[in-house]
């Protein structure tokens, strides 16, 4: 019997009411999933099943959809580098002739650090193996700033991994499925990258704001900074390797100073994943882990220096008064020491005597007990 | 007598849910032209709006959930962040659907700016929250200005499906 037909067919609720109670059962389910998120830790475990899923299925979608459009920006460029022509040879011999200088400096540095290396002994760190990516799907929302790169476990990428273009950092892995990684960018509101001013040494945290400018934070130092100043990776903590370059520094209309990113200059459809490992992933995690720590050897109150001075003459080592030059002694009477106990032991060292302020004058009374021969 | 029938929930969730879906993704493509990149409107906002003004059902906060964990899963945000936010403004447009209805498409275009301003005022707060940092008010406002040019086709779905079911008329 339909239900229509039935004794409860004429019972009406009013829609809104239902939908109500609907919106407020799915308001339940979505805060308790932004409560289980963990996305901020940036770690393999919280990135999860699902998410691994949905970026495997992404990536060939993302890219089928996208290629239409890639084709577009493709041709476009190329019109607009037709047209562009003079101005763009002339640019780019100004450089050229800009570079030859640096070039000539470039040289002559690698000579002179081969020089110090050798005299020194030095080891430097091993070049860095990389993996080629081709980004698929770009987030550039003010909550959250991601790439999908078609590179995955499958070629050794793993999470933390720093990404980068040919112009500079881009960001870093946080996710890492089959055939696909998401990229963490550096203007993500959770990205924090321990950073450094070129010019000062100055260090600094580099944090994400969703806007395409992140700031510089925890910027230390008299005048560490100013304007065009060159912003590389510190390599502090192990998380990217040093002297990766990230950006120029420039002030915010908000009085802060922010970077701006060279990665934006280059095309952003090809990234680099550094196979990087840092130093706490190249130690032994076991050795790190054991539980095997040293005995605790706590110092003996009588015989330390700061230990019962005051009171080590009111205790009954010997039964003569003058107790106090019995600490001088280093062995004692077989009684005296079967009547001792442990922690009374005489102490080996003349050093608990404050209370005999004349020592050397007396040294006969002290030894009643035949102590030191 | 196409009319006399139910509508199927298919056709008025699922079909605009699959637009959305598609749509985020084609906008996610890594196109820059001229250096600039194309924008990132909250497409399921749309739905948002539509759903809840004409024919709000149990199925309808649902499906908004779904959406809004598939936009936190492509996108790779905080997971809930917009299935919560796609919620709110889903609320604020069943709450102020009495007051929506009959009014000029100017007004109606205003509503659904009002609507989207709460569903990312609410974003940027559940993220503050989460990630215990203030995202830049620039970027919200930018995403905020593409969202809202989207009221054309939440007025579509509206118009499509307005007198659909013989039911709510």
């Amino acid at each position: 019997m339909p239900f229509r037909e039935g004794p409860l067919g004429d019972l009406k609720v009013p829609l809104t009411w239902t939908a109500a109670v609907a919106l407020i059962v799915a308001v339940v389910i979505a805060v308790a999933f932004l409560l289980a998120d963990r996305r901020e830790t940036l770690q393999q475990q919280a990135y999860g099943v699902t998410r691994q899923t949905v970026d495997t299925v992404s990536k060939p979608v993302s890219g089928v959809i996208a290629a239409p459009g890639r084709w577009t920006g493709l041709g476009v460029d190329f019109i607009s580098s037709y047209f562009f022509t003079a101005s763009e040879n002339r640019r780019l011999k100004a450089e050229l002739k800009e570079m030859r200088g640096y070039r000539d400096m470039y040289l002559a540095e690698v000579d002179k650090n081969q020089s110090y290396q050798s005299l020194l002994g030095l080891r430097t760190d091993p070049p860095i193996p990389m993996v080629a990516a081709r980004v698929v799907s770009d987030t550039r929302g003010p909550f959250a700033n991601t790439r999908l790169a078609d590179s995955g476990s499958e070629k050794g990428v793993v999470v933390g991994n720093p990404v980068m273009n040919e112009r500079g950092l881009v960001g870093r892995v946080v996710g890492v499925a089959h055939g696909a990684s998401r990229v963490l960018l550096l203007t993500d509101i959770a990205s924090r990258t321990p950073v450094m001013i070129d010019r000062t040494n100055a260090r600094a945290i580099l944090t994400g704001d969703g806007g395409p400018n992140p700031k510089l934070e925890y910027l230390r130092g008299v005048d560490p900074i100013k304007e065009g100043d060159r912003v590389v990776t510190s390599g502090d903590g192990g998380v990217v390797p040093r002297g990766l370059p990230v950006g120029a520094a420039v002030k915010g209309l908000d009085g802060r100073w922010r970077v701006v990113l060279f990665a934006d200059d280059a095309a952003i459809d090809y990234v680099r994943i550094l196979l990087f490992k840092d130093f706490s992933q190249l130690a032994d995690q076991k050795a790190l882990l054991t539980r095997s720590l040293p005995p605790v050897t706590t110092e003996d109150p009588d015989v330390s220096i700061l230990g019962p001075t005051a009171t080590a003459p009111a205790k009954p080592p010997t039964p003569t008064p003058t107790a106090p030059a019995t600490a001088t002694t280093p062995t004692a009477t077989p009684a005296a020491q079967g009547a001792t106990p442990p922690a009374a032991k005489p102490p080996t060292t003349p050093a608990p005597k404050p209370a005999t302020p004349k020592p050397t004058p007396k040294p006969t009374t002290g030894q009643p007990a035949g102590g030191a021969i | 007598m196409g009319g006399a029938r139910p509508l199927h929930p298919g056709r008025w969730l699922g079909v605009p849910a699959l637009f959305c879906v598609l749509a985020t993704i084609a906008f996610a493509a890594p196109i820059r032209i001229f250096g600039l990149q194309l924008p990132e409107p909250v497409f399921a906002m749309v739905p948002a709006f539509a759903w809840a003004l004409i024919r709000p059902s149990i199925l309808a906060p649902f499906a908004l959930l779904l959406l809004g964990l598939f936009l936190d899963m492509f996108w790779g945000g905080p997971t809930g962040l917009w299935g919560l936010s796609l919620l709110i403004a889903y609320a604020t447009a069943l709450t102020g659907r009495n007051m929506m209805t009959g009014q000029s498409r100017p007004m109606m275009w205003a509503w659904f700016a009002g609507v989207t301003a709460v569903a990312m005022a609410g974003g940027f707060l559940f993220s503050m929250l989460d990630s215990l940092a203030m995202p830049s008010l620039l970027a919200v406002f930018w995403q905020f200005l593409v969202t809202a040019l989207l009221f054309p086709f939440a007025h579509r779905l509206i118009d499509r499906f307005e007198d659909a079911d013989v039911r709510f008329r």
